[in-house]
């Protein structure tokens, strides 16, 4: 298969172990069947699924031309045709235009406003053989899990920083990573911080209730992949192996009260194109059923990860992951844009003057490192070790001023909780 | 000229009423400076922040503050903000902003009505903003409502009057403050919702996304302050077709 570039194996796994992995790497039927719905996992009816599947199904991006791209940018409001075509190789040449036109549509839905946020990785433990991700249970890393006060002490040296929007992250393992710690972590978020999202395992409605009464309000679940097929080949083992489960996440988070909901495909991974089509669809739908929701789309691009630093983005260069971001905001001009550390802060200083409304500052997607990273001193604790490298190592204040410089205004907290 | 805008009780020279749409400390500036503001709306929710960024800092003294609601979906999210926004110290004016609609952030007027409700009760000065509808403007008006608050056109589009049939409406038979908020785009509209009658103009994205910030605030405190004296003075009359005869038609009549 041509996933081979994630493949690592390690001098750690036992015999036994690196049989197995080397198992699912090679023999499909090994693996569980990724559309059936593990025991414990709740069913929702809902079509959303359906309708962005067999659009996403139905897409040709080399279909459209010149011509469709020039008539979406025409139109006042675009469609979901005028999305494929700003989706299309056919609209590359017209990124320039793209952007002039996402540019006055977040200024009319977002001034000049940008957000910033930082997310708190809590936990890295991991059930899941996701082959590209650097918290893979077959790689090799420290492991590492913050304990209650370990959270207090990371999220005081985040919040005197200034930030008050936190993103809260654990690697997928409900063993180690409990609803209940989860939710302990919260709840001494709510202490420090004016907005706590989530960046978890997808969890059944009640759980995510749970979470929002421990003062949770947003919940971002990357699909990774809209293409079930590959994502079969790149999930090889674990409960997130499961796809449908994981795409209605964000649907039982809102129908648990949650305010918000964060989406994406890590681009790279599959057709890009596609990707994204389905990535905007899942927004559009949802928005249509739900339209009290405020919405988010993210745009990460693969990453190196610890162990493999072969591990890139493929054909998504800048200019495409440009291309798509535009391509949303034309299309969804209300939703929010958010552009990870992933990308250099070149990227992000200039995709910020045209679509994107987040940005993360003072970012490490290691466990336990944010007082080393925050004051210089050395930790006195253990650390875990990170989950992809990142690019933009922007302090909040060093993001704060630059985004100023571009004649931007950085806002650290526009939200309430009720 | 004593012409007042009264509210709540209290009395105001300028009928221009900053929005919260588009923040900045340079809108601000502009808007009490160059148009004359007199009452600043906020949003509770960008208020509610630590350090950096308090809007409320930038609030000039003298200012009535008009704390907004947004962000509630419902009345008595609404409810709890205006709560927090008392106890924030922002004073008793409200501006009741419910939206269960992210996308074009239309009001419901029905929650709305509801929220009115109870906080007229609790001594609020409620502002609500809503949808131009006579028998929402009148459950407002029943509900304890300061001013009725009905949109031109979606909120940020600058699209102008697209209701005015309905916002004349209420101005003809409401008997509040009747400010017109959201979509007024140029100061020729907002003259235009003068000259009809409107208590006041509520405006930002208007202000915020123009070439020359304290030069526009400076033309929509004329447009407005001209719209107000034409309809204090009486429209002259406007002919559909034809002119009209200098003597009157019915000068042959001898008893």
């Amino acid at each position: 298969m041509d996933s081979n570039q994630f493949l690592v194996d390690s001098e750690y796994l036992s015999p036994e172990a690196l049989k197995r992995k080397h198992r699912l790497e090679n023999d499909p039927s090994s693996r569980k069947n990724h559309m059936e719905y593990l025991p414990g996992m709740e069913r929702i009816e809902s079509d959303v699924c359906d309708r962005v599947i067999s659009q996403m199904k139905e897409y040709c991006p080399e279909k459209y031309t010149a011509r469709d791209v020039e008539a979406a940018l025409e139109r006042e409001v675009c469609g979901i045709e005028d999305l494929k075509a700003l989706l299309s190789p056919a609209a590359e040449p017209f990124l320039e235009r793209m952007a002039e036109r996402a540019r006055v549509e977040t200024g009319k839905h977002f001034g000049n406003t940008v957000y910033l946020f930082t997310p708190l990785y809590i936990a890295n433990y991991c059930e899941n053989y996701c082959v590209y991700c650097g918290f893979n249970c077959y790689n090799h890393i420290r492991r590492m899990k913050l304990s209650p006060e370990q959270i207090e002490r990371e999220m005081k040296v985040i919040a005197e920083s200034g930030m008050e929007e936190i993103l809260i992250l654990t690697g997928e393992s409900r063993a180690h990573s409990s609803v209940e710690y989860i939710g302990e972590a919260c709840r001494l978020a709510r202490k420090y911080f004016r907005m706590v999202g989530l960046e978890i395992y997808p969890v059944n409605t009640d759980e995510y209730r749970y979470l929002h009464e421990c003062g949770a309000d947003y919940v971002t679940v990357f699909q990774e992949t809209y293409d079930s097929d590959k994502y079969e080949a790149l999930h090889l083992y674990g409960h997130k192996r499961v796809w449908p489960y994981r795409f209605d996440a964000q649907e039982r988070a809102l129908r648990a009260g949650m305010r918000g909901v964060a989406f994406s495909a890590l681009l790279g991974l599959s057709d890009f194109r596609r990707d994204a089509l389905a990535g905007a669809l899942h927004v559009y739908y949802l928005q249509r059923k739900y339209p009290h929701a405020e919405m988010s789309l993210s745009c990460p691009r693969l990453r190196p990860i610890l162990n493999n630093d072969k591990i890139n983005p493929n054909d998504v260069g800048e200019r495409q992951l440009c291309q798509i971001i535009c391509a949303y905001r034309i299309f969804l001009p209300f939703v929010g844009i958010t552009v990870s550390s992933r990308e250099s802060a070149e990227f992000r200083n200039g995709i910020v003057r045209i679509a994107a409304t987040k940005v993360s500052a003072g970012v490490s997607t290691g466990i336990g490192d944010h007082e080393s990273k925050y004051s210089g001193k050395e930790s006195s604790c253990e650390q875990g070790d990170e989950q992809f490298e990142i690019w933009d190592g922007r302090s909040l204040e060093k993001m704060y001023g630059d985004i100023s410089a571009e004649g931007l205004q950085p806002v650290l907290n526009d939200y309430l909780y009720v | 000229m004593d012409d007042k805008l009264i509210i709540g009780g209290r009395e105001f020279n300028s009928r221009f009423i900053l929005g919260s749409g588009k923040y900045s400390l340079s809108l601000i500036e502009a808007a009490v400076r160059d148009a004359g503001a007199e009452i600043i709306t906020l949003a509770v929710r960008r208020a509610n922040t630590k350090e950096k960024e308090n809007i409320l800092d930038f609030i000039p003294k003298g200012v009535t503050l008009l704390p907004n609601t947004s962000g509630a979906r419902n009345a008595e999210e609404a409810v709890r903000i205006a709560r927090l926004a008392r106890e924030l110290g922002c004073g008793s004016f409200v501006k009741v902003e419910i939206m269960r609609d992210a996308k074009y952030l239309l009001p419901d007027n029905a929650e709305t009505v509801r929220a009115t409700e109870i906080l007229a009760k609790e001594g609020f000065v409620v502002m609500p903003y809503m949808y131009p509808d006579l028998n929402a403007a009148r459950d407002l008006v029943n509900a304890g409502a300061a001013a009725v608050m009905p949109l031109a056109s979606p909120i940020g589009s600058n699209k102008g009057l697209a209701t005015k049939e309905f916002i004349q409406i209420l101005i003809d038979e409401i008997d509040l403050p009747i400010i017109v908020d959201a979509g007024i785009g140029r100061p020729s509209q907002a003259c235009e919702a003068m000259e009809m009658g409107a208590a006041a103009i509520m405006a930002n994205t208007a202000l915020a996304t123009a070439g020359d910030l304290p030069l526009m605030a400076a033309a929509f405190k004329l447009a407005i302050e001209a719209g107000r004296r034409a309809y204090l003075s009486g429209l002259g009359r406007v002919l559909a077709r034809g002119s009209a005869a200098s003597d009157p038609l019915t000068g042959f009549l001898r008893d």
